[in-house]
């Protein structure tokens, strides 16, 4: 893992681990129908309010504000959160974050703690720091849990584990719950209700008996101090309520200057996320409370690359981002290669975007290009981030970081050349022409070597004509100006 | 009017017939199109795969070589898309102030193709014949870049004797993206792959798009699996006469 604990280690480039996910018939199949019932869903719902393109408007105008005084809102946040009870603790990168939530786990003299699904705890690698310091962190989301339990990767912002089928699930169950609490029932079948059932008896022990728990947030309001969680299944809110301290890990672009803003944002974010009107459970809490809730109440706020990130002009829009994951439902190449391929645990279009930002371009350098530019997750953002563009923009920024000595920076300069002049391009046409006749069976070119093989080996192209657009002009159509 | 043709470098080596077809159509309704020669490419390729200050001589050289024209129409939706908004922004962040005004000032006169015969010259009836089953293919920059809707359509149900039929899933990418097809070939040949089937369960015998960069990997997967299923630009096919109806 790098200094900040976002990417991988050792993860392959996107093509080479996209390849193995393209090989796998029953993932592709499973990610498709996912992805589609959410896509339609998501449409469907979106239709039902005539000021959706206006709400739309509001959170990008919202998120802009809040980024332009991202101090001020910051600050103004941690007096509250102080106020009403809780402590608040900086964290600049991956390290200090993992090194002040152990100390603070440590403390209470606990050895397990309970978790609800955070991108935020994923991203600095928190478990894996905490067990190396003896402590265990159980998730409790159905599908944190599922990840958990086969030593896996979530491979979706929202559905981490909609790489796995029923049976897989099951078999996962059966062999692996006795390790960390409750064994699976004897006989568990791949029936959805069984299998609920079985994640529900063994979560249960864990929220009953932990003492500290864990998470993340979706927004947190600067002026009232109050953190908001939205999830599907109540374990997040078991979480928040029944441990006597609650750690609260949340990266520094999701505060929001007013108790107010959430109107526009809860609306968009179930309805982009996971295709409803509202999310089943709705948790805010505010510091802490005598005989209500835990007794402690810590917010650690995670820079880990995010004012680099401000700092750029074109890139900072990227943190406006509310994981709602619509971006990875819409995109075509999401779609055949699932979350893994992108080696980070944000994956999809924003991964794309938001893991060269926070790790360096160059430590992600495929990812940027791991998109056709088809516009589809622009299309789909509720707070309108331009995907395409930060990706070209990233583009640019990878190219720079190689410093224009590989074969394709030699190739495109020299295509530069050509291109700036009509009698050398005129050339290269007829050079074209004559070596694609060349190449060509029945006017088409067929399989080829080296770097070109990739396009050939699906597709045929046409032998380039003889006679260019510019050539046909000149003899048939410039005399009669 | 007077209106200059962008060809576009790729339709130029690749699909001369094309801007054959621009100029045939145009020509039938009564405008004169030119041809500027110093014309080459509107950087694109250059742009999109990270390659920014090579990208900037070619847009000075678009300006100059369109400037003074009323009207610049081009047969590709994603070379309009970059002129349209990399264009400025490459002159915004490389560029001289008097790039930037040369591009803000051509901008707003370059059109697509379809674009302009619906919008400019208020035309969907152009007097083409062409007697087949055709299944349009929203190209990603013509649907999502430059927001086209339903006027290649317009056009298409206006031509005699043509039959327009529905494609599955037709709003989604078919994979080629530039550079993406050799970058990420097996993604793109995954892609590939549906959209061709999308294309045979359509039944027709021509797909068409307003961009031939797609049509080309499309219709470099249909030949490798040897289907009939020809391709065609939209002006080839508002061009043809086929069976004399005009």
């Amino acid at each position: 893992m790098n200094g900040r604990g976002v990417v991988w280690l050792g993860a392959p480039s996107f093509p080479v681990a996209a390849k193995q996910a393209l090989a796998d018939p029953q993932l592709r199949a499973n990610l498709k129908r996912a992805t589609t019932t959410i896509r339609d869903k998501r449409l469907a719902v979106a239709a039902e309010l005539d000021d959706w393109e206006a709400l739309r408007d509001a959170a990008a105008a919202i998120k802009k504000r809040t980024a332009r005084h991202l101090d001020r809102y910051l600050l103004q946040l941690e007096e509250s959160v102080t106020a009403a009870g809780g402590t608040v603790h900086w964290a600049a990168d991956a390290g200090e974050a993992n090194r002040i939530v152990t100390e603070l786990v440590r403390a209470t003299g606990e050895t397990e703690v309970v978790k609800i699904k955070s991108m935020a705890t994923q991203e600095i690698g928190l478990n894996e720091h905490l067990a190396v310091h003896g402590i265990t962190a159980y998730e409790t989301d159905l599908a944190e849990l599922i990840v958990q339990l086969g030593d896996d990767r979530p491979s979706h912002i929202l559905v981490p584990a909609i790489h796995k089928n029923r049976t897989e699930i099951r078999d996962l169950f059966a062999a692996e719950m006795a390790h960390w609490g409750r064994p699976a029932p004897e006989g568990l079948t791949d029936a959805p209700r069984e299998l609920a059932e079985a994640a529900r008896r063994h979560l249960r022990e864990k929220f009953l008996t932990a003492k500290v728990a864990v998470s993340g947030a979706n927004f947190a309001c600067a002026d009232t101090g109050t953190v908001v969680i939205v999830e599907s299944e109540g374990n997040g809110r078991m979480c928040l309520t029944l441990p006597e301290t609650l750690i609260t890990v949340m990266g520094i672009e999701k505060v929001l200057p007013s108790w107010s803003e959430l109107e526009v944002f809860l609306q968009l974010l179930p309805r982009s996320s996971t295709g409803e009107r509202m999310n089943p459970y709705t948790s805010t809490f505010t510091g802490t409370t005598e005989g209500d809730g835990p007794s402690a109440f810590h917010l650690v706020l995670l820079d880990n690359g995010r004012t680099d990130t401000l700092a750029d002009r074109v890139g900072r829009q990227v943190l406006a981002c509310i994981r709602c994951s619509a971006c990875l439902n819409v995109c075509p190449v999401y779609e055949r290669t699932g979350g893994h391929a992108y080696g980070s645990v944000y994956p999809g279009p924003i991964g794309a975007v938001l893991t060269p930002q926070l790790v360096g371009p160059e430590h992600a350098a495929s990812l940027p290009f791991a998109s056709t530019l088809c516009g589809a997750c622009y299309e789909a953002c509720p707070v309108k981030i331009d995907i395409p563009r930060v990706l070209t923009h990233l583009r640019a920024e990878v190219v720079e970081a190689q410093g224009g000595r590989t074969a394709e920076a030699l190739a495109l300069k020299a295509a530069g050349k050509v291109l700036d002049s009509p009698h050398l391009f005129a050339a290269a046409q007829k050079a074209a022409a004559l070596g694609g006749k060349a190449l060509a069976r029945k006017g088409r070119i067929g399989r080829l070597p080296g770097p070109a093989a990739g396009w050939s080996d699906t597709r045929d192209t046409p032998a380039p004509p003889a006679e260019s657009f510019r050539s046909w002009w000149r003899k048939n159509k410039e005399d009669d100006r | 009017m007077r209106v200059a043709l962008f060809i576009t470098c790729f339709n130029d080596t690749m699909f001369p017939g094309t801007g054959k077809a621009v100029v045939e159509v145009l020509e039938r309704l009564g405008h004169t199109v030119d041809f500027p020669m110093e014309q080459t490419c509107c950087g694109q390729l250059h742009f999109n795969t990270g390659y920014r200050p090579e990208a900037l001589p070619l847009v000075d050289r678009f300006t100059r070589a369109f400037a003074g024209y009323e009207a610049v129409v081009t047969p590709s939706a994603s070379c309009a898309g970059m002129v349209r908004e990399g264009h400025p922004l490459l002159a915004a962040d490389h560029g001289t102030a008097d790039l930037q005004r040369r591009v803000a000032e051509l901008v707003p006169r370059v059109h697509e193709f379809t674009e302009f015969l619906t919008e400019v010259l208020g035309v969907t009836k152009v007097g083409a014949s062409f007697p087949h089953t055709v299944a349009y293919h929203p190209t990603c920059h013509s649907l999502r870049g430059l927001h086209l809707g339903d006027r290649p359509e317009r056009l298409l149900r206006a031509v005699a004797g043509l039959e327009l039929v529905d494609m599955p899933a037709a709003d989604s990418c078919c994979g080629f993206g530039g550079t993406f097809a050799v970058k990420n070939a097996d993604t793109s040949a995954a892609m590939l792959a549906d959209k061709a089937a999308a294309v045979r369960a359509s039944g027709a015998e021509v797909l068409c798009a307003a961009d031939n960069s797609c049509l080309l990997h499309i219709g470099g997967g249909l030949s490798r699996q040897g289907s009939p299923v020809r391709t065609m630009h939209l002006a080839e096919i508002l061009a043809a006469t086929e069976g004399g109806a005009r």
